[in-house]
């Protein structure tokens, strides 16, 4: 099996996987019930897109590894997104910053991945970029509503772009598989779209009449699997079904 | 790759009974999911391409597929394509029709569909009244692909399917 490969689709899934699970954590608890299904089906669309990717990896493993194997059976330090998309709901704010903040990296990453040597991937990209661009639309517009909006609801965008934005460079992190994957015409040089992601980002907030953080602080780990103490939760609520019930399915 | 549809004929009227779960008044031929049906030794391979990535429809579509062509005597293998991705624009004009008919407003182009949904404009026609003076609700339907919207006028609430290219 290409090893390069499997975590290199790994490395984007689980993004997708880990923010789809926090997405989901919001059915039947949006502040009101359009934000709510509008959370609930931007999770399906990342969980849809999970699909594909772990299905195409348990192709390449080869074994009798399944998608849900996959999605449901590695632990902690196993799990390679990166530390954004694993933060909390703290509030309404935080979900939407958080993800805006990932919506304007996946549309560029997407954009990139549409034109890799690897058909599976490029084709699952031009798949998902067209469901990425309505996510996109809708935290841009949540940011620049509530950026612009009341002086609390002012304050509350700000924290969390200020809280969220140390998690913003791993997201421009190469990791060996990332690199492999690079020479080979497969994988996107993250590297590449930082510049563009800020300048777009940056753009934004001033719409939306917030501050860009200056601080040059930023967290990263995730990518190796070193975590923040918010993963572990999230995926015991993630397995417990598979935990306590071994090989059950729907 | 080409988005050219390869239907062997004697199966279209078998395919043609088959419906959108969710939409059950729209044929999933209409709906332009089956990319391809042919006839090979006796079986019948039938590829079927997702609307929305997390589309929970698509196992049912292929297990009713499997079932419409047993019911005909035929064995079928389905597979899952994602190449070339599906668009709204395969929707037929019959299938747009019914969509209306059931109270689904079909898909405007591009453009227009950005107006609707980030800028407010009032394009998306009342599948009731068909007044235009339609307001935007919810980006996000009671499906991914669906978008919520009330009209001003008659105040009928309605779903709008989006642009999907």
């Amino acid at each position: 099996m290409n090893n390069n490969l499997y975590n290199y689709i790994l490395g984007i899934a689980d993004n997708s996987l880990i923010l789809g699970q926090r997405l989901g954590e919001l059915t039947g608890h949006g502040p009101s019930l359009e934000t709510d299904i509008a959370c609930t089906n931007i999770s399906l669309d990342l969980f849809g897109q999970v699909r594909s990717y772990f299905q195409y990896a348990a192709k390449i493993a080869g074994d009798d590894r399944t998608e849900d194997d996959i999605a449901m059976l590695r632990k902690e330090r196993d799990y390679v997104n990166v530390l954004l998309v694993e933060q909390p709901n703290t509030n309404f704010a935080y979900t939407m910053a958080r993800q805006f903040l990932f919506d304007v990296y996946h549309l560029a990453f997407l954009s990139e991945l549409e034109k890799s040597k690897d058909l599976t991937l490029s084709a699952i990209a031009k798949k998902c970029i067209k469901e990425v661009r309505y996510h996109e639309r809708f935290s841009s517009d949540w940011v620049k509503r509530l950026g612009d909006g009341t002086a609390e609801s002012k304050t509350k965008m700000q924290n969390a772009i200020n809280d969220l934005w140390t998690y913003t460079d791993e997201l421009f992190h190469q990791t060996e598989a990332d690199k492999a994957m690079v020479k080979e015409g497969i994988g996107v040089d993250v590297t590449k779209l930082k510049e563009a992601y800020y300048n777009n980002v940056k753009e934004l907030l001033e719409e939306a009449t917030l501050e860009i953080p200056e601080s040059k602080y930023f967290q990263k780990g995730g990518k190796k699997g070193i975590h923040t103490e918010h993963l572990g939760y999230l995926l015991a609520e993630l397995q417990y079904m598979q935990r306590a019930y071994p090989n059950m399915e729907w | 790759m080409t988005t050219e549809q390869q239907i062997d004929k004697i199966l279209i009227p078998i395919l043609e009974k088959v419906s959108d779960p969710e939409i059950p008044v729209l044929s999933i031929m209409n709906m332009g999911v089956v990319r391809s049906a042919v006839i090979e030794n006796n079986i019948v391979k039938v590829e079927i391409t997702p609307t929305y990535s997390g589309c929970p429809a698509m196992d049912v579509i292929g297990d009713d597929i499997k079932a419409a062509l047993k019911a005909a005597g035929y064995h079928s293998e389905i597979e899952l394509i994602l190449a070339p991705a599906w668009t709204t624009d395969w929707i037929t004009p019959r299938g747009r029709q019914a969509l209306e008919d059931y109270g689904i407003a079909a898909p405007l182009d591009a453009e227009a569909d950005k107006d609707v949904l980030l800028n407010g404009k009032r394009l998306v026609k009342c599948t009731n009244c068909s007044s235009t003076n339609t307001r935007l609700v919810s980006q996000f339907g009671s499906t991914a692909c669906k978008a919520q919207f009330q009209c001003d006028d008659c105040q009928e609430p309605f779903d709008y399917f989006k642009c999907l290219k």
